[in-house]
């Protein structure tokens, strides 16, 4: 869609939109947000970003195909629930690795690695089908 | 605990990524695909060691308790159903090769099919009601999408009837549930199985019964709610058919199986009105499966309406409701996924060398193809029940339960069905492989050997081996039907399920 | 509300099982959609309505301050609300390509019997070089 007002928005919004998915899904952790919604949020950025330069466009932007974050996301599921796994407990259980620097404490778990896996496969899955509308 | 238990469903997630990943390359994708269900084999075979000497195997997911987490439970009917189901996986995995084109495995085939096993392996293994209706969902759009690719004409055709149906189906399933969760408060099916017969509304448990009978019985293709079936599954490619044909319709049954001796039990539903209606809707089911067939002249139209057919006497099995009955009904089950893939598996490459699937221009495949033509006997053969094959087990077993509980009525019917499931196959038989050579063959028709410079072996070596399975099955039925008597068993005797998810009641 | 809920599901799927008679595609996948809100709405007024504190647990705290809302319901209409979704997406797409292939949206006409059913199957070589598999 050919449009200055919409152009320099989308400029300026792309990246606020995408820093708050990140913002949601980290907040997911302890509190309501998560990679479901964190990821609906940064498709968002992209649904715009395809809208106002278009498709070929937001493919450079994005510069991964969709499906192939898609198949990363899985990837990333399916490692979360394995790890465990090889700890002698069953399937998806939740692990956790306390890492301490001092300033910021750092907490690494199996369910972080899963919804980065959700957040992956809902940007995926979304922008996927925002593209064959486009480009129908 | 066994965490090996979600290696079933696990594996073919992975091989789905992997093959997902690397889908630019048909070549590649290929050797994952027939490595993972190789791999998914290889897992099953454990698992059913362990389930064979150690009775049910449970694993709960997250390591949390039941009934508050997601159990995966296998007992020696899933373990059955999964093992047949890696067989298949691996069958179609060889056939796919040379059976899909190259512009559907751009679009993502071998992900799909992989998905569509885990589906199917999911159901088998969950011991969560609502977990069944996700699985039941995994396993509908990875074939809604398998059955839509390629978008020819026949084939949107047949996906709207399957699609629309299905969903309708699944929605029922859905609004059942909820009654359940609304009754008794929990949807593990041990725990519901504890509690259902406590639920002094006894009126709306039939109800909810009858719910499940309706929606199952769409996916399973039951009498009347069959007419999807043969209205789709002769249209997408064979390697699909194949295991639509045979696998997909019989994790309906499968879920018949499960919920109607497990939770609907005559402990929960007062009244015996139940296993008379599984009774009636048997009965029709075999009898119009099998009519319906004998007016078609399609090869994979006769095919689809001897599914429905087929699907009858598992009910009637699944109706007797007695030890006998329900070994006889799994082990129709397993023996008629081998045959019926095996026979739509031959319909494709009668198709390759013929050019078509309609019989009144087929011709000639025993003359040039005598092999492919004992291949289609066994399989014929052992569909119809002739002895010494599988089928003649099942029927036998089944016939044998019928008689013992005096209902000769439709164990006369189950007879005079096999004879007229006789008939269609030799419809085929007179016309595709006696019948004279039709006038207008592909050129490569008689010239082109079986194994040989066209690589038609990749299409036969996996009819090879179903045949042979079915010929090793028939000769030695004694430790199959016995494996199929432990999993009848422990589906009458509640309480090992039961103690296995919750622990000692 | 628990007598109204139940009766608007029950309405809402009533009408969608009259859309989905209709003849025409699109009012058929818009019965679809209705009969699923009208599953999950049911889904919902069976796990018990109550207006109590959400289930959610405060910092420092190891249990949600009771009584607390039965989560469950809402977790199963979520899945179900994105299983939905995703069938639902495919089913439009399907209709899409049955209008753009076949001109119409009627069913009557779009379930005509196909003619030759070989037509799915695509030949991968034509077995004159030994095959490209």
């Amino acid at each position: 869609m050919k449009s200055l007002i919409l152009h320099t928005a989308t400029r300026l919004m792309i990246g606020v939109l995408v820093l708050f998915s990140l913002f949601l899904f980290f907040r997911g952790h302890d509190e309501p947000g998560g990679g479901f919604i964190g990821g609906l949020v940064g498709a968002g950025a992209f649904t715009l970003y395809a809208i106002a330069f278009g498709t070929e466009a937001t493919r450079k932007v994005l510069r991964i195909h969709p499906i192939t974050l898609i198949a990363y996301g899985l990837l990333s599921l399916v490692v979360s629930g394995l790890i465990p796994m090889f700890m002698a407990e069953p399937f998806l259980t939740g692990k956790w690795l306390f890492i301490e620097w001092g300033a910021f404490d750092t907490k690494l778990s199996t369910p972080l690695l899963f919804d980065i896996g959700v957040y992956l496969c809902v940007v995926g899955f979304i922008v996927t089908v925002i593209f064959s509308l486009e480009e129908e | 605990m066994n965490g090996l238990l979600v290696l079933p469903v696990a594996i073919p997630l992975i091989t789905a990524t992997l093959a997902l990943l690397f889908r630019k390359s048909s070549q590649l994708q290929r050797w994952i695909g027939v490595l993972g269900m190789v791999a998914l084999l290889g897992a099953v075979l454990v698992l059913f060691r362990d389930v064979h000497n150690d009775g049910i195997q449970v694993l709960q997911l997250g390591n949390w308790a039941a009934p508050f987490g997601i159990t995966l439970v296998a007992d020696m009917l899933a373990m059955l159903m999964l093992g047949i189901s890696a067989i298949m996986g691996v069958i179609i995995g060889i056939y796919s090769i040379f059976d899909i084109d190259r512009e559907r495995e751009r679009f993502g085939y071998y992900p799909l099919l992989h998905i569509l096993i885990m589906g199917v392996n999911g159901s088998f293994l969950t011991g969560d009601i609502f977990n069944l209706y996700v699985w039941f969902e995994v396993m509908l759009i990875a074939s809604f999408t398998l059955l839509a690719l390629g978008n020819s004409k026949n084939q949107l055709q047949g996906a709207l009837k399957y699609v629309f149906i299905n969903l309708f189906s699944s929605l029922i399933f859905l609004f059942g549930v909820a009654l359940l969760y609304g009754m008794t408060g929990t949807l593990n099916m041990a725990d519901l199985a504890v509690r259902l017969p406590q639920v002094e509304n006894t009126g709306l448990v039939t109800t909810v019964a009858m719910i499940f009978l309706v929606s199952f019985g769409i996916k399973s293709a039951i009498f009347p709610l069959f007419f999807w079936l043969p209205a789709s599954y002769h249209t997408p490619p064979v390697a699909i058919s194949a295991i639509f044909g045979g696998l997909l319709t019989k994790v309906g049954v499968y879920a018949l199986i499960r919920v109607f001796t497990l939770l609907f039990t005559d402990a929960s539903v007062h009244n015996d009105y139940l296993h008379h209606i599984l009774l009636w809707v048997g009965g029709f089911t075999m009898v119009i499966g099998v009519l319906g067939a004998a007016s078609h002249m399609e090869f994979r139209k006769i095919l689809s309406f001897h599914i429905v057919s087929q699907i009858g006497y598992m009910i009637m099995g699944l109706a007797f409701n007695t030890a006998m009955g329900l070994m006889g009904a799994i082990f129709y089950v397993l023996h008629n996924i081998l045959a019926k893939s095996n026979l739509f598996l031959i319909s494709g490459i009668a198709q390759r060398l013929l050019g078509t699937f309609e019989l009144k221009k087929m011709g000639g495949l025993y003359k040039h193809y005598p092999f492919l033509a004992v291949l289609f006997l066994i399989s014929a053969f052992a569909l119809a029940g002739f002895p010494p094959l599988s089928g003649f087990w099942a029927k036998l077993s089944l016939v044998k339960a019928g008689l013992s509980l005096e209902l000769y009525v439709i164990t006369g019917v189950a007879i005079l069905v096999g004879l007229l499931t006789l008939f269609s196959m030799t419809k085929i038989w007179l016309t595709a492989f006696w019948g004279t050579v039709p006038e207008e063959v592909p050129g490569h028709f008689g010239k082109l050997p079986l194994f040989g410079a066209g690589k038609l072996y990749i299409l036969v070596i996996p009819v090879m081996i179903i045949a042979g399975m079915i010929i090793l099955v028939g000769l030695n039925a004694q430790p199959f039907l016995e494996l199929c008597m432990t999993a009848a068993e422990q589906l009458l005797d509640t309480s090992v399920y039961i103690e296995a998810v919750l622990g000692p009641q | 509300m628990d007598t109204i809920l139940p009766i608007l599901a029950g309405t809402i799927f009533a009408t969608g099982i009259y859309l989905l008679l209709r003849r025409s595609l699109i009012l058929t996948i818009i019965g679809i959609i209705l009969i699923s809100n009208s599953v999950n709405l049911a889904l919902f007024s069976l796990g018990r309505l109550s207006t109590e504190n959400p289930p959610l647990i405060k910092a420092g705290s190891l249990e949600p301050l009771a009584p607390f809302a039965n989560p469950l319901p809402q977790a199963l209409i979520l899945t179900a609300i994105v299983i939905g979704f995703g069938l639902l997406a495919f089913a439009l797409a399907l209709a899409y390509r049955s209008y753009r292939e076949l001109g119409t949206v009627d069913q009557d006409e779009l379930l005509k019997d196909a003619e030759d059913t070989s037509a799915a199957i695509v030949p991968k070589n034509d077995f004159k070089d030994g095959g490209d598999v």
